[in-house]
């Protein structure tokens, strides 16, 4: 086997020196009746030939975004990114090392992760930021539960225009923990009155912004009535590629921000792994769940950088923890830092306003079709349609002809009564073609 | 001075010392190159990512236009390929050396699976694309599910957790909902004090109470004291099998009895699934639940620190608490279950954990990896695992001490720091000289039964040659701190990036993040 240096005669040398006859003596714990005999039967190695043959083979039966019109978003986007990062993110230094719990030779990990919690806090307007979370949807059911730490409730409210995964990340969390959840309906329009359901139990107000739908919700008159009533702001973002062109939630009057991060450097990939941002105020760090790289100096009076604040965590606290979580979402967070600044600024801004535009250009096609309805007044990129009839048949009607036109509300929230809305996401890697093949094609099957 | 993570000051390296570092005019020492923050050398204006001019269309933001500084500096690429690449080599790597890390399972990571992950029919695929077009990713997810259920003899698996300790979450919910199906109040659940952190964790995150189980004198937990502490209320207990101390819980199924026979399931911390895949199946010594880290067994690269993916495996009892999404088979296809509404009699999802399928990208290197080495080579790499484990130990043990002498050790062997009393030597710094070495230090302090504990896991992927000078250098060590040398340790490292950091300024005074220097404003 290629993977293995050891040879018959190694391993026979070794058992020697060990003292044992037989490798299946350093076994003798496990009951005899239950150590397998022989080899399972199951299929056995393939050199590397066989396997790219086989998962090649797999992947070919599998509609490649980048090879059709494409304009499925809701919570996960396709961007360009530089070849730079996918190389840099494979340097072995990068890929092949762990956690950084030995900071003088994991210097390079360390510095990365203080650079992208300043990047995240920058960027989303906050006094700071961990070292990434799984994904944008566990970011914000730990969101939750820290709000309820902070302010000794209980009671979070979802606004409907919440990722309705995450809604059910939030509901699955906070069911263990015998939380209360009051979930508002779901707000395709974006006009919901979320202000009404605070109330002096409130704990959080959850408010993605663009909305699942697209739209871009004012976040600070509920960070006003949120805070009168001594409930936190919890602002959620699913494409952080917006933030480039839209106001932060930090500036808004956001508690936490959670946000998906996967925009900038990584894939698609069928959905992972992608990486979560936490950000926070200061005076709540030590409530805030997961890793954070912090600075300090070495014996020889150098900066340095280390892991820091982890009396928060399970390896100190076990069961009175922050959370469970143990690790970040490293090579992720590695990408999204990296594209960020290739983007700079400068790029940053540009990108934003590119897909603004993209997005805006389609909806008003789309508006001028009959039967069509582009919901709501704002969109960054990414809108909701109305369309005469079913929207998830809509879709599969379109697949067939190789155009992935956008996620159906009914594939998110079925039994809702919103099986007429198509959720349509336009970023700059769809070109006009595209749009105008999307066009063409919802014309002809309307 | 100085001082370091243990309040001890540390001196700088002694004009005696041969190695001592020269100043240089820059701080580098020939390929060891210091390297800015990026906020130190980007500039707001610069941008390495060439995009066409907007077409000024009238913004639809509602008012919410972008008025807040940024404040995200920009690298052109060259300049990003530099600051990138200088940070990389300040780090060690499985690639660079031996990385004895117990229970991390640092080994070998096949660059084939880089290669199949970036296939575009995986990567270029989205999570929401019509069903019908992602039939290729359905039958990946559904055959590294059939090989996990097959490796560990048991009846489904949740493919969505993230990591190791989403799985266990995976698992206790999935007992949770179990027991609140059989109408049970058992909100107690017992985890051995050798267990890791993220038991008792994911314990009371997932609502339980925790109750600790004494670990034995031999390294192992009894039957007898697992009996003791169950009572009414006792739902689960958490078993690390084979356990933090490496070894194979002798008792494992007498446990497992125990628990079933109240009402209650047994939830195994699958971190050290590598020592025995195709040699014992967790199903057959009574498993109910059990997570596996994609990362450690199946060796998808560990990135700094993630992404990692635990998918937990079920038993029959447990399998219809999975939760959302999953996929089941039906006539030898997959289907994919999202919500709710799409569970068939006798599905009782308990909920979500997160958002679309789970680490798609893990899954693929995982698959590749099992299928380059098949049920042989997997049975193979355990036994290595296992046989690297004890050749070591068989080295290292007229002169480093075990406190677990009785039973063989499974993938990794588990010292004290009792060869190192009255040499002024602590764990900590015998650790910090094997970096001196070009080693990476073992797992320290953990787990928290054994004193000054050194875990070293050397995985299958070394070649005997690789161990003998690693065994070397270690009593090379050892000897050195018998014998009096106390400076080499308590100074170490000394030809690192960075020698020894302060954590308690670090921690006193948190700085998380870059602020720009007062002068410059």
């Amino acid at each position: 086997m290629r993977y293995h240096p050891l040879t018959d005669a190694d391993r026979a040398d070794m058992l020697a020196r060990i003292g044992v006859p037989h490798v299946d003596a350093l076994y003798a714990d496990v009951p005899a009746d239950q150590l397998l005999p022989g080899v399972l039967d199951l299929p056995k190695g393939r050199g590397e030939l066989d396997v790219e043959r086989l998962m090649g083979r797999m992947a070919a039966k599998n509609i490649v975004a980048g090879d059709v019109p494409f304009f499925v978003g809701a919570g996960a986007y396709r961007h360009h990114v530089p070849a730079t990062v996918d190389h840099l993110i494979q340097r072995s230094e990068f890929l092949t090392s762990y956690t950084p719990y030995q900071p003088e030779i994991a210097q390079g990990t360390l510095q990365v992760l203080f650079e992208f919690q300043t990047q995240v806090a920058n960027l989303l307007g906050m006094e700071v930021a961990n070292a990434s979370m799984y994904d944008g949807s566990t970011a914000t059911g730990e969101a939750v539960l820290m709000a309820h730490r902070v302010t000794g409730r209980k009671k979070a409210v979802l606004s409907g225009g919440l990722h309705p995964h995450y809604a059910g990340v939030v509901d699955t969390l906070s069911e263990a923990a015998g939380d209360a959840v009051v979930a508002l309906a779901p707000d395709p329009t974006g006009t919901e009155d979320i202000l009404a359901a605070i109330d002096a139990e409130t704990s959080c107000v959850v408010v993605q912004s663009p909305s699942v739908f697209g739209h871009l919700i004012d976040l600070a008159p509920i960070a006003e009535k949120a805070h009168a009533v001594g409930a936190l702001l919890v602002a959620v973002v699913t494409e952080v590629v917006s933030l480039g062109a839209i106001e932060p939630p930090g500036a808004q009057g956001a508690d936490i921000v959670v946000a998906e991060g996967q925009s900038l450097g990584n894939p698609i990939g069928f959905g992972g792994p992608y990486v979560g941002l936490f950000a926070t105020k200061k005076k709540f760090v030590r409530q805030m769940p997961g890793r954070l790289a912090g600075e300090t100096v070495d014996a020889d009076g150098r900066r340095g950088f280390v892991l820091t604040l982890s009396t928060r965590e399970q390896h100190i606290r076990r069961e009175k923890a922050t959370s469970n979580i143990c690790t970040n979402s490293g090579l992720c967070a590695l990408a999204f830092s990296i594209h960020l600044s290739l983007l700079g600024e400068t790029g940053l801004r540009r990108l934003a306003l590119l897909n603004h535009e993209a997005a805006l250009e389609l909806a008003d096609s789309l508006a001028a079709l009959p039967g069509v309805e582009v919901l709501g007044d704002t969109l960054f990129n990414e809108f909701t349609i109305r369309v005469p009839g079913d929207a998830a048949a809509l879709v599969e009607k379109l697949a067939a002809k190789r155009i992935l036109a956008g996620v159906p509300v009914s594939r998110l929230l079925p039994g809702a009564g919103l099986d007429d809305l198509l959720i349509v996401a336009v970023t700059e890697t769809t070109t006009r073609d595209d749009r105008a093949a999307l066009v063409a094609a919802l014309r002809a099957a309307l | 001075m100085p001082m370091n993570d243990q309040g001890r000051p540390s001196r700088p390296a002694t004009t005696t010392d041969a190695a001592a570092p020269r100043g240089t005019f820059t701080g580098n020492r020939a390929l060891q190159l210091e390297e800015a923050l990026l906020f130190e050398v980007g500039r707001p204006e610069v941008t390495g990512v060439d995009l066409p001019e907007p077409q000024g269309r009238r913004p639809r933001l509602g008012g919410l236009a972008r008025k807040a500084a940024l404040d995200l500096p920009g690298l052109s690429e060259p300049e990003a390929m530099r600051h990138y690449v200088r940070l990389s080599q300040k780090n060690w790597s499985i690639d660079a050396g031996l990385y004895p890390l117990g229970s991390c399972t640092m080994k070998h990571n096949p660059r084939l699976g880089e290669k199949m992950a970036r296939l575009p029919g995986f990567a270029d695929v989205h999570p929401l694309q019509p069903v019908s077009t992602v039939a290729g990713a359905l039958d990946l997810v559904a055959e590294l599910g059939r090989w996990l259920t097959e490796l560990t003899g048991m009846a489904a698996v949740a493919m969505s957790p993230k990591a190791g300790a989403h799985g266990e979450l995976a698992g206790m919910l999935a007992i949770r909902a179990a027991l609140k199906a059989r109408g049970l109040v058992k909100p107690v659940v017992l985890v051995p004090e050798s267990a890791h952190g993220t038991n008792p964790a994911t314990a009371a995150f997932a609502g339980f109470r925790v109750k600790p189980v004494p670990a034995r004198a031999d390294g192992t937990v009894s039957v007898d004291d697992v009996k003791a502490a169950i009572d009414d209320e006792v739902g689960a207990i958490m078993l690390t099998n084979p356990n933090t101390c490496g070894i194979f819980e002798p008792e494992v199924a007498a446990i497992a009895e125990a628990i079933h026979a109240v009402g209650g399931y047994f939830y195994c911390d699958g971190a050290n699934f590598n020592a025995i895949v195709g040699k014992v199946r967790p199903g057959d010594f009574g498993v109910d639940a059990m997570h596996i880290n994609l990362h450690k067994t199946f060796s998808t690269p560990h990135g700094g620190g993630g992404p990692g993916a635990g998918p937990v495996v079920l038993s029959e009892r447990l399998a219809p608490f999975a939760p959302l999404p999953f996929v089941r088979m039906v006539d030898g296809a997959p289907v994919l279950v999202e919500t709710a509404a799409g569970t068939a009699d006798g599905e009782t999802p308990f909920g979500r954990l997160a958002a679309f399928h789970g680490q798609m990208g893990m899954f693929v290197r995982a698959l590749a990896y099992i299928l380059s080495h098949g049920a042989d080579g997997l049975r193979q790499a355990s036994q290595d695992a296992v046989t690297a484990a004890n050749y070591v130990r068989a080295c290292l043990s007229d002169v480093m001490t075990l406190p677990f002498p009785d039973h063989p050790s499974m993938h990794e062997v588990l010292f004290d720091d009792h060869f190192l009393e009255g040499t002024g030597v602590s764990t900590l710094d015998f650790a910090k000289a094997m970096i001196d070495e070009g080693y990476h230090p073992m797992t320290m302090y953990f787990p928290l039964v054994v004193h000054g504990a050194m875990l070293i896991e050397p995985t299958e992927s070394e070649s005997k040659a690789s161990l003998d000078l690693f065994c070397a250098t270690l009593r090379d060590l050892v000897f050195a701190a018998t014998g009096g040398d106390v400076e080499r340790f308590t100074g170490a490292p000394r030809f690192s990036p960075r020698r020894r950091l302060d954590e308690t300024r670090a921690a006193r005074a948190p700085k998380l993040k870059w602020e720009k220097p007062a002068a410059a404003e």
